[in-house]
């Protein structure tokens, strides 16, 4: 086989690949707007009436509400706590910073089937279960990490002798923060807040043993899915698809730049 | 020449200076220790905790009994759901690892920069996209009159029965593993140093030999971690095994849900996660070590 053959093998074989990756999320969109009660073959023709049905629907409405809630207070207590443990380690030299390094970076790897029944049986004590708030204690436990990595990759491009030559010329600790440190972590810092409000969009396991009765948006989605086939799922599917490719871009784009310099680094 | 009022009044200023310090020092440590404390490390071990309590009159009450884990460990149907469990994981392991490959060596080595760029961008986006929905659209696609069997169809072949089988949990548990292993290959691959390759061409390896006796081993530890995770992720999924493989046979995540959700039975429940996280974390360190150690090994 030539190289040009077996380049372009490969590349053929790439594309069938991201073709399977993203064959769910093409196929439930392009179902959603299908007039015919079930999703097959043939096509029956262009319809927005599960759309209509989708907005008609009272618990998707409050699900809808309670995932914008949750999301946008996870988006911004994780952001703050990734920040802060990200300057940790860039800053600081401690006994025990792995351990907490390790505490910080670890709830990712843990199946969140496991962290819902912990946050289950730990909030059930202390009252957070059926609370939006316990949702979100866990939300934040599961997204921080992301948080921290983003701002971390952006502080490492930053001179480390530039916070001590600003504290030499007489700027206090929490000036230089303010003036050196968060501007320049600052898009870092809008691309965590996407992509963490993304991240608790998305969390239907610890939503699903915690939230009770005050269901978010995915749970109410698990639910419709456990019960009889419904095109209205494809709606709401494709609805919160939107929603999350939207927050994943929007953070890949602000920190495009810098995203931009590394794989071109990489790619010598 | 200080003398010692000055000496006093500076170790002074240096002192208020240095708890000033310590103070800033501890409010950016203290906050995110505390919370993943509170609501992470806490509840982890709460959950160890658990499994030792009982429940009475369908309410949990702190106790110290053995039961929940003689029930779980000597219980048949938990015995059978592990090896299921850690087979299917192990296989999509692998799987991924294979059916990943030869991707991200493309992405690694025969495309542009901009194109690496782009493609690493789409590969981010599924993975923080809903997770459920995703599943929930295979198991359209494989209903018995979906997609696939209406295609078998015109081909008069079918209907095949392809809901409830490990396979289609299988394809469930690749697509939630595929876009992060190609990820962590590619850069696994892409940071491998290519004179190494090269050099390996130029002394007479065929491209195929050049990738399995030069880049594989350089680029070991990336794709061991991206293997790991395939497993990790895998082996505590909830939503293929209960939408594409019908519950039947129960995974661990499963059997965990329903101990849950049919009769309030937590502390069994914490058993069988616990047996969990203690298997995951052996897996990690385990792959870890023949990681980094042969790499030790390779050096010396």
């Amino acid at each position: 086989m030539t190289p040009a053959a077996r380049k372009w093998l490969l590349r053929a074989y790439t594309a069938a690949l991201f073709a399977f990756v993203f064959a769910p999320l093409v196929t439930i969109a392009v179902f959603s707007f299908n007039s015919d009660r079930f999703p097959s073959l043939p096509w029956a023709g262009f319809s927005l009436d599960w759309y209509r049905a989708v907005f008609a629907d009272a618990t998707i409405a409050r699900g809808l509400a309670n995932s914008v809630c949750v999301a946008a207070a996870t988006a911004i207590i994780s952001t703050f706590l990734g920040f802060c443990a990200a300057y940790v380690d860039y800053r600081f030299r401690f006994t025990g910073k792995t351990a907490f390094m390790a505490l910080m970076t670890l709830p990712p790897t843990i199946p969140v089937v496991i962290l819902g029944l912990a946050m289950l049986t730990f909030e059930g004590r202390i009252g957070l279960t059926g609370t939006l708030s316990g949702v979100t204690a866990g939300h934040v436990v599961l997204s921080s990490p992301f948080a921290l990595a983003l701002v971390r990759l952006r502080l490492a491009d930053l001179d480390p002798n530039l916070e001590a030559a600003s504290w030499n010329l007489g700027a206090g600790r929490w000036s230089t923060m303010r003036d050196v440190i968060v501007p320049f972590c600052f898009p870092a810092i809008v691309a965590a807040l996407f992509l963490t409000a993304a991240i608790s969009f998305d969390e239907f396991m610890i939503a699903w043993f915690v939230s009770g009765l005050n269901e978010t948006l995915p749970v109410r989605l698990l639910a419709m899915l456990q019960g009889q086939v419904s095109p209205r799922i494809n709606a709401v599917g494709t609805m919160v698809f939107a929603v999350s490719i939207a927050l994943v871009v929007l953070a890949q784009l602000v920190i495009g730049r810098r995203l931009r310099v590394r794989t071109a680094k990489i790619g010598r | 020449m200080a003398t010692p009022a000055r000496c006093l009044s500076m170790t002074a200023s240096g002192r208020s200076k240095s708890a000033a310090s310590l103070a800033f020092n501890l409010s950016w440590v203290t906050p995110p220790l505390l919370w993943q404390l509170l609501f992470f490390l806490v509840p982890l071990g709460f959950l160890v905790a658990v499994t030792f309590w009982s429940v009475r009159s369908f309410r949990l009450t702190p106790d110290f009994v053995l039961a929940n884990w003689s029930h779980i460990l000597t219980a048949g149907f938990f015995r059978s759901a592990y090896v299921y469990t850690f087979a299917l994981a192990a296989l999509t392991a692998v799987l991924a690892s294979v059916v990943a490959f030869p991707a991200a060596y493309t992405m690694a080595f025969k495309v542009g920069p901009g194109s690496r760029r782009f493609l690493i961008f789409l590969l981010v986006v599924p993975f923080f996209t809903s997770y459920p929905v995703r599943i929930y659209s295979w198991q359209v696609v494989f209903s018995p009159f979906g997609i696939v069997n209406k295609l078998l169809g015109l081909m008069s072949l079918g209907p095949l029965n392809l809901l409830n089988t490990p396979w289609v949990t299988i394809v469930g548990y690749l697509t939630l593993a595929l876009p992060l292993v190609i990820l962590l290959q590619t850069f696994a691959l892409a940071n491998v140093d290519r004179t190494l390759v090269e050099a390996a061409k130029n002394l007479g390896c065929s491209p195929l030999r050049a990738v399995i006796t030069v880049l594989i081993p350089a680029a070991r530890v990336g794709l061991i971690v991206a293997a790991a995770f395939a497993f990790v992720l895998a082996f505590g999924d909830y939503i293929s095994p209960l939408l594409l493989g019908g519950s039947k046979p129960p995974t661990l995540s499963v059997l965990l849900a329903d101990q849950v959700k049919s009769g309030n039975h937590w502390p069994r429940a914490a058993v069988i996660a616990v047996v969990m996280v203690l298997t995951l974390m052996t897996i990690l360190l385990i792959m870890l070590g023949v990681a980094y150690g042969q790499g030790r090994r390779r050096t010396s």
